[in-house]
Parts: C-alpha cells; structure tokens; sequence
C-alpha cells in the first residue's frame, strides 16, 4: 500500500510539474519548456503505469473498479495519446491542455476515496478490462479531439478577425489542428465501439442481457451517434474545419456526462457501487 | 582602457554622405592599418554596411582618439572634416559599449530586428583579424556582442513575424495550412506585390501557379516566369477557383470581380476546404462579404498592412526586453575591463600574497607559543620583505607595460595566474577615476 501511494503522488506532482512546464511555454516566454514538459510527462507515465502495476499485484484486479481508479486510469491514457499525438504533429500547445486535465484527473482521483473493491464474481470475466481499456482510450482520443477544437475555433476567430492574441504564434495551423480532429476521431471511435460491444458481451455474461438500457448504455449509446454523425459527415460531405471542431467538443461534453454525469447523478449498473454490491 | 565609437548611421546620416565614407570591403588593409597607425589607437575594427560606418576603437585617451578617428575618415574619404562632422556621432566607455551591443542585436537597424548586421560586423570582424588590428579588449568585447545578440535573438522575439505585407501573406498562410507544397496559388491581374507575394509562396514550397489576366499574352508571360506556371483565360478562371487555396487579387477593376455569392459556391465545390483570399486591389476585387463564409479567409490591403503594423509594434516591445539583456552584460563586461586596469590590480596582487602571509603566520604562531614578541616581529618583517621582493619585479613589469603595448596581456595574465577577484570595494576605489578618463 506504501509503494503505491508514494508512487501515485510521485505521478500526481509530476503531470503539476509538466503543466507548469507546457504553462510557462504557452504564456511565460519560455518556448524551451515544452520539450523540458514532453520529457516530464513521458517520465510520468511510466511511473504511473509502475503506479498500476504494483496495485495489480496487491489487488489482483483490473485498476478500474472505483472512481478513484477509473479516474487516475484515464489521466493516464489521455497522457499516453497526447505524448503519441505531439511525436506525430508537434503539438507542444496542447500539453497546456493535457497536463493540467492529467493532473485534474489525478487530483480527482486522489480525493476519490481509494477502496479496493473486490468485483462481485459474476462480474469476473476478461472482457470486464478489454471493455474498460477500450472506453477509457476512445474517452481519451476524444479528450484530445476536445482541446484540438477549442483551439481550431481560437485560431479560427483571430484569423477571421484579424485580432490577434500573443497565443496565435504558438497555436498550429488550421489544417494541422483540423488533422488532429480528424486522428483523434478515427482513433477514439473505433475505440468507443469496440468498448460498446465488448460490454454488451460483458453484460451478457454477468447479467443474461446484452443491452438493458440502463442509463450510462443509453448515454454512450446518444454519444456513439453523435461521434458516428461527425465521422460520417467528415467522411462524406466534408464537415471540417470549425463545424468539425464545434462537433467533437459537443461531443465531448455528451461524453464527460456519460463517463461522470451519470455515475454521480444517476443509478444504473455502472455506478461503481453497483460493482460490489451485486 | 577605453572604447571608443566614432561614426554615421541612416539615422545622422543621408545616403548621399553615407556613401562617400563607406570603406569597399575589397580594400580593407589600408584603411585599417591606417587607424591603427594613429597615435591614441590601440586597437581597431572598421564596419562598413549599407546603412553605417562605424570605427570601434581602443584607447587609453579617448578624447584624443575621437579627435583623431574624426580626422582620419575625412581624410580618408578626401572630405571636408567640419562638413562631415555634422554627420557623426562619438561615444565612449559605457555609452560605447551600448551602442556596439546594440547594433549587433540589430536594435539600431533601420528595421528592427533585422538579421544582416550581425553578419556585417561579424565580417568587419574577419578583416581586422586577418591584418591583426585587434588586440584582447575589441577581440573580446566584439565576441561579447556576438554572444549578446545571439542572445537577443533566441531570448526575445525581435526577429520574429513578417514587416513586410508579402510576407505578412506568407506567414497567414501558414497558420491557415499545414503544408503549403500541395497547394496552388492563383493570381488575378499583375500587381507588382501579388507578384511579389507570389514569389515568397513559391519560395516557401508551392508548387502550383495559376495566372489569369484580362490580356492572355500578360498572362502567359508572367506565368512563364514561375516554374510550371499555367495561364489561364480571364473569361473562365472563376471555373478553376475551386481547385485554388491561395487567391493573389489585384486588377484594375473597378467592380468586385469575385462575388460573395460565388464565393459561396466554390466552397461547396471545394467541400469546405479552407481558402486564402489576399486582394491587394484598390478599389477591391472581392466582396469582403466573403469572409464570413466558413473556411474562407478574406484578408483586404489594409488588413496586412494592419498585421505588418502590429508586428512592427511587438518588434519594439521585444526591444525593451532586449534593451533589458544589453544592460546586465553592459555592467559584466565593464567589470572585466575595468580589471584590466593597471594599479588595481597592483594593489589586489600585493593583497592576496599579503593575506597567504598573513594567513601562515598565524598558522606558525599558533604551534610555536615559545616565542617572544620581539622574535615574533623579526618573522613578521622577514615574510613581508619576502613578498615584498617577490612582488618587486613583477610590479615594475605591470608599471611599464601601461606606457607600452600589451599591457593588457599581462594584467590579463596576472588576474588569472593568481586568480584575483574581480571586484572589491578597495579595488572599485581605486579604479574608479581611471573609469571617468
């Protein structure tokens, strides 16, 4: 237990310390902290997987069966694609965005009361982490389709009005930022599908149902549309650009409500009570 | 030691003066070992650019050495000495030195920021050094205002955005596109800047240049000019727009000769692909209605010179930061040549022997307590005396070479052989009327 708390605020004041280093190259005048912050953070989920792997032995467990794990769970995903998304386009901006949220995350989680919940046996099955892993990396892309599409609409804005801010010279361009939107949907909805269906057979075996429209299902389910519209409208009659960009964060906020909204406000399966008390 | 400026810039200056006293880059001995023969001159560096002339000098009299540099220019040149002294300027010590460190971090330039100076002095620099007119100060503070504008540059943003409205498209361009190698640009009319800022884009990776024009035979020429430039016909070059992502407009119109509503359709043409509309045509050529259009980006003649503008201003804020940068290494720099000066160092010699002295005689005191005060004296007179011869030779040496040449040298050497600080109180005393020379 020792360990794995040492290791878990190690992580925490690492992704703080890697935000300030992406802050302080966004708005300080120190451009070279960003490389110093890529390299902080690539520490740092390392560690935190170490953090995972350490709970693995004591728990024996998928790290996802509370809130406390579900959220330092995602931190780390999210910080993983962002660390694969700045190799393949340089996005050292972003880190102003997927620092602090990993931080946020870890925050969060750290104030989550950190139970180790033994899953109920009908609920043990391989297809209970296959299931987990899939949604939290399709959450994680979609993050990230997230703050590429505020800062697609900031830049956008400045180039339309032809104001601009110190922060129009550290953004990427449009058609850049419009390809990360692109990647990161391509990416997460799959993903997200994937994650859909391996809980519906997940379900199935704990429960004898596949679908039976309980309210984080149903919510996924509007979400999955949602993404599905923009992936096809992308694909088919050029959505780009702003509509592309307004999209995934409406998208993103359908999603933050599935992935929290429903857990703290409504009752269903997936609340992480539910898991044990079965 | 002092520095010493003697000079004229685009800012005393006109070009009619300035190009009489420019020294041709091919013939730089003469001139050099010229200044370096005047009496009061102990080392010197010649920069010559298209918007300066500036003599850098060493001295240990500086009021001389100004009179003199005044005198050489105008003799060299063959001018007359009080018609061209209107045009300089003379600094000295601290003022000196500012100014050199400002020229090199191109805060002086006619445009600001501006890359070429540091090159010029850096080359100014190779002349002196080949015919040997530097000695340790210039070629140490010349190498200190390389370093301080290599700093300026990567600390502040002074070099940073375009000053110029073809480049100001450049760089709009490139916030708007990833790549512009796949892109293709088209010009409408044959403006000078279009062509201009055709001309950057192709530099910075387009491939494709389109050109239209109401005379087809302009347009074939001018597209002739750019490798695989195609022309295209004035009745129907609004059937190709769709397939263009930068517009270059500036025809004599006196109409808009792209509707916002057409603008509309290439659009759905282009599936909503991004668009660069640039229209540098007065009265325009494009209906600035269609910058409200999702993608496109409409940007008139007055909104580039807007962006020149604003980058011009962020230019001269980067200034006061590097302004801010000159004046901490201004500071480093006088402390080093202040430690070059003769007689403080003199005195920091005899005081850092005297203090090992002193330091072992307490040493041996403290284990010998048999001792009487009257032998105790006797010790104390012997070890000073020793120091004292010690310290005779290598003072009268110091005391000589402040007439000669290459006194610096040896002051140089004995601050490092004897590792003397830079600066303490007693030393800054006793320095600090030589500073004020």
């Amino acid at each position: 237990m020792g360990t794995m708390n040492l290791l878990f605020n190690l992580t925490t004041l690492i992704y703080l310390l890697a935000s300030i280093c992406y802050l302080m190259a966004m708005l300080g005048k120190r451009p070279q902290a960003a490389r110093t912050g890529r390299w902080v953070l690539l520490a740092g989920i390392i560690l935190h997987a170490a953090c995972f792997a350490v709970r693995h032995s004591t728990t024996g467990g998928a790290p996802v069966t509370s809130l406390h794990e579900s959220l330092s769970f995602f931190a780390w995903c999210l910080v993983l694609l962002f660390l694969l998304l700045d190799l393949r386009f340089r996005l050292s901006v972003m880190g102003a965005f997927a620092g602090p949220l990993a931080f946020l995350l870890m925050l969060g989680s750290a104030v989550s009361p950190d139970v180790v919940v033994q899953l109920n046996p009908m609920l043990r099955s391989w297809l209970f982490p296959v299931h987990i892993v899939f949604a939290f990396f399709g959450n994680a892309a979609f993050a990230l389709a997230f703050g590429a599409g505020v800062m697609y609409l900031v830049q956008d804005r400045m180039l339309k009005s032809k104001r601009f801010t110190r922060i129009y010279q550290l953004l990427p361009s449009l058609g850049t930022l419009d390809k990360v939107n692109y990647t990161c949907l391509s990416v997460g909805f799959p993903l997200m599908t994937l994650g859909i269906i391996s809980g519906a057979f997940w379900a199935n075996t704990a429960w004898g149902a596949y679908w039976s429209w309980d309210p984080k299902e149903t919510w996924a389910l509007i979400t999955w549309f949602l993404y599905a519209a923009l992936l096809h409208g992308r694909l088919t009659i050029g959505w780009r650009g702003r509509k592309a960009a307004i999209f995934s964060i409406i998208g993103f906020l359908f999603l933050l409500f599935t992935f929290l909204g429903v857990n703290l406000l409504l009752d269903g399966q997936h609340t992480f009570e539910a898991f044990a008390q079965l | 030691m002092n520095i010493v400026v003697v000079g004229l810039s685009h800012k005393t200056a006109p070009v009619e003066i300035r190009e009489k006293v420019a020294f041709p880059p091919t013939e730089m001995e003469t001139p050099l070992r010229q200044m370096l023969a005047l009496p009061a001159v102990a080392e010197g560096v010649i920069v010559s650019t298209c918007n300066r002339v500036e003599l850098y000098a060493v001295s240990r009299t500086p009021e001389a050495a100004v009179i003199e540099l005044k005198r050489f220019l105008a003799d060299f040149h063959q001018l007359a000495a009080d018609k061209l002294s209107e045009h300089l300027y003379d600094l000295e010590g601290k003022d000196a030195i500012r100014h050199v460190l400002r020229v090199a971090s191109s805060l002086d330039s006619m445009i600001i920021g501006e890359p070429q100076i540091l090159g010029q002095i850096k080359t100014a620099y190779g002349y002196a050094s080949e015919y040997k007119t530097l000695g340790l100060i210039l070629n140490r503070f010349l190498h200190k205002a390389f370093s301080v504008a290599k700093r300026v540059r990567t600390e502040t943003a002074i070099a940073s955005n375009a000053v110029s409205v073809s480049f100001a498209a450049v760089e709009l361009a490139r916030k708007i596109f990833d790549d512009l190698e796949d892109k293709t640009v088209m010009l409408i009319g044959a403006g000078e800047m279009c062509e201009l800022a055709a001309r950057h884009f192709v530099n910075n990776g387009v491939k494709k240049v389109l050109v239209t024009n109401r005379t087809f035979a302009r347009a074939e020429k001018l597209a002739a000019e750019f490798n695989g430039g195609i022309a295209v016909s004035f009745e129907n070059f609004r059937e190709q727009l769709h397939r263009v992502d930068i517009v270059l407009s500036s025809t004599g119109a006196p109409d808009y000769v792209l509707s916002a509503k057409r603008v509309k359709e290439i659009i759905k043409l282009r599936r909503h692909k991004p668009m660069f509309l640039i229209d540098i045509a007065v009265p325009r050529d494009i209906d600035p209605l269609a910058n409200k259009f999702d993608g496109i980006y409409l940007y008139d003649v007055d909104d580039l010179q807007g962006v020149v503008q604003a980058n011009l201003k962020g230019r001269e804020k980067e200034a006061a930061k590097a302004e801010a940068i000159i004046d901490g290494e201004i500071e480093q720099f006088q402390r080093w040549l202040t430690t070059l000066e003769v007689k403080p160092t003199i005195v920091a010699l005899r005081r850092q022997l005297d203090q090992v002295r002193k330091t072992e005689l307490e040493k041996t005191f403290a284990s010998l307590n048999a001792l009487g005060d009257k032998e105790r004296k006797a010790i104390e007179a012997m070890t000073a005396a020793i120091v004292n011869k010690i310290l005779h030779h290598p003072t009268n040496i110091l005391k000589q070479s402040q007439n000669g040449g290459g006194g610096d040298q040896y002051v140089d050497a004995v601050r490092t052989l004897f590792d003397l600080p830079e600066s303490t109180d007693a030393q800054q005393d006793e320095a600090e009327p030589s500073v004020d020379n």
